[in-house]
C-alpha cells in the first residue's frame, strides 16, 4: 500500500500543536539566528536560508567612515522575508543598552529588541541588575523586550514581571559552544514562566540544539554554532533539523529512564524452554 | 580683527568620535552625501538626540561643535 507512505509522519509533515508566538506575533521557525562572524555576506545569507529562521539578529554599530562604501547589512538582508531583531550586544550598562535599543528602533523596522547588558568581559555573562533596569525602562517606552539572561529562575521571573515578552536564558557562555550546562535550570525556567523561553547562546552543534529543545523550551537563538562551523551552510541545515527533532521528541514525550535493562524481545517462547 | 565681520568658510564638528570640518551651511543630507552614505540604512544621533523623523532629518542644519553619531545594522548575534 504505497499510498499510505505519504501519511507516515516525518519532520516535514508533523505539525506542532502549539504555534510559536511571541507578544502575539506568530513566527514560522523556532530557530532564530545571528548574522555575525560569517566569512562573507553571501555565506551568511545562504546559511540563514538553510536554517529556515525567520527572526535574525543584528547589532548596532558606528558606520566606518573611512571605508569607501559602508557595509550595511541591510544591503544584503531581505527585510520582507526576515524579522530583524536588533541586539544591544557589547553594552555594559543599562543606560548604554537603552541608548542602543532606541537607536535600533529609529531604524524604523520594529520596536523589538534582544536586550543584553553584559557584566563581565571574560565570560560575557549578563549583569542581571542592569538587565532588569533596562527592561523596565524599555518596556515603559513601548519596546518588546527579549531579555538575554543567565539560567537563574529568580531573574527570569523578575524579567517576566517587568514585562519582557520573552526570556532568553543561556545554555552556556556566548560563543563558547559548550552546549547546555544546566538542563535542570532551563527546564525549571520553562515550567515556571508564562512568556516564551528561548535559549540563547552556547549551542555548539546539532545535538546541543536537540537536547535544548527536548527540555520543552519554545525556541533557540544561535550564531557562532553555525557561523564558526567548517561548513556553516550545512551546519545551519543540521540545526534546523535538530531543533525540529528536539521539539517533536519533547512533544512525543520520552520514555522513563530506568537503572536496569528491560528486554525489548519476548522472554517467552525461547527454544528449549 | 575687531569690528570686522568674519564668516568662517568651515565649521568643525565631531562625527563618530572624530573631528570633521565641513562647509558652513551644510545640512545633514549634505554630510551624508559627502560620506557616500545611504540615508535609508543609517540612524543618526544629533547632540545626543536620536532623529526619528527620517523625512525631516535631511534638512537639519549643522552647527559648530555639533556631535553626530551615525550608526547602522551590522552582523551580530
Amino acid at each position: 500500500m504505497a499510498s499510505d507512505l505519504a501519511v507516515l509522519p516525518s519532520l516535514a509533515t508533523l505539525t506542532d500543536p502549539q504555534p510559536f508566538v511571541i507578544a502575539g506575533r506568530e513566527f514560522r521557525s523556532r530557530l532564530m539566528v545571528g548574522t555575525g562572524k560569517y566569512a562573507s555576506n553571501a555565506q551568511m545569507i545562504e546559511a540563514i536560508d538553510a536554517s529556515g529562521a525567520e527572526i535574525v539578529t543584528v547589532a548596532v554599530r558606528r558606520v566606518d567612515l573611512d571605508r569607501s562604501k559602508a557595509d550595511a547589512i541591510l544591503h544584503y538582508l531581505d527585510t520582507d522575508h526576515f524579522f530583524l531583531l536588533a541586539n544591544t550586544a557589547g553594552c555594559y550598562t543599562a543606560s548604554e543598552a537603552v541608548r542602543y535599543a532606541r537607536l535600533a528602533r529609529a531604524a524604523g523596522f520594529n520596536e523589538w529588541v534582544k536586550l543584553e547588558v553584559i557584566g563581565d568581559q571574560q565570560t560575557l555573562l549578563p549583569d542581571t541588575v542592569g538587565l532588569l533596569q533596562a527592561t523596565k525602562t524599555l518596556v515603559d517606552e513601548g519596546f518588546k523586550v527579549m531579555a538575554y539572561t543567565n539560567d537563574d529562575l529568580i531573574t527570569a521571573l523578575k524579567l517576566e514581571d517587568e514585562g519582557a515578552v520573552a526570556v532568553m536564558p543561556l545554555a552556556s557562555p556566548i560563543g563558547s559552544g559548550l552546549g547546555m550546562l544546566n538542563p535542570y535550570a532551563i527546564r525549571t525556567i520553562k515550567q515556571r514562566l508564562s512568556v516564551p523561553v528561548i535559549v540563547d547562546a552556547g549551542v555548539g552543534t546539532a545535538s546541543d540544539a536537540c537536547i535544548v529543545m527536548e527540555q520543552g523550551v519554545d525556541g533557540i537563538l544561535m550564531n557562532t554554532g553555525i557561523a564558526a562551523a567548517q561548513d556553516p551552510v550545512r551546519m545551519a541545515a543540521a540545526m534546523k533539523s535538530a531543533v525540529e527533532a528536539g521539539r517533536h521528541a519533547y512533544l512525543a514525550g520520552r520514555m522513563a529512564r530506568r537503572e536496569v535493562a528491560v528486554p525489548s524481545s519476548p522472554t517467552a517462547g525461547m527454544i528449549g524452554s | 580683527m575687531m569690528g570686522t565681520e568674519v564668516v568662517d568658510a568651515e565649521i568643525a564638528l565631531t562625527v563618530n568620535g572624530a573631528e570633521r570640518r565641513i562647509p558652513t551651511g551644510w545640512t545633514l543630507a549634505d554630510i551624508l552625501a559627502s560620506l557616500g552614505l545611504d540615508p535609508r540604512v543609517v540612524v543618526i544621533e544629533h547632540n545626543g538626540i536620536i532623529l526619528r523623523d527620517r523625512a525631516a532629518f535631511a534638512s537639519l542644519p549643522l552647527a559648530e561643535d555639533d556631535t553626530l553619531e551615525i550608526v547602522h545594522f551590522v552582523g551580530g548575534g
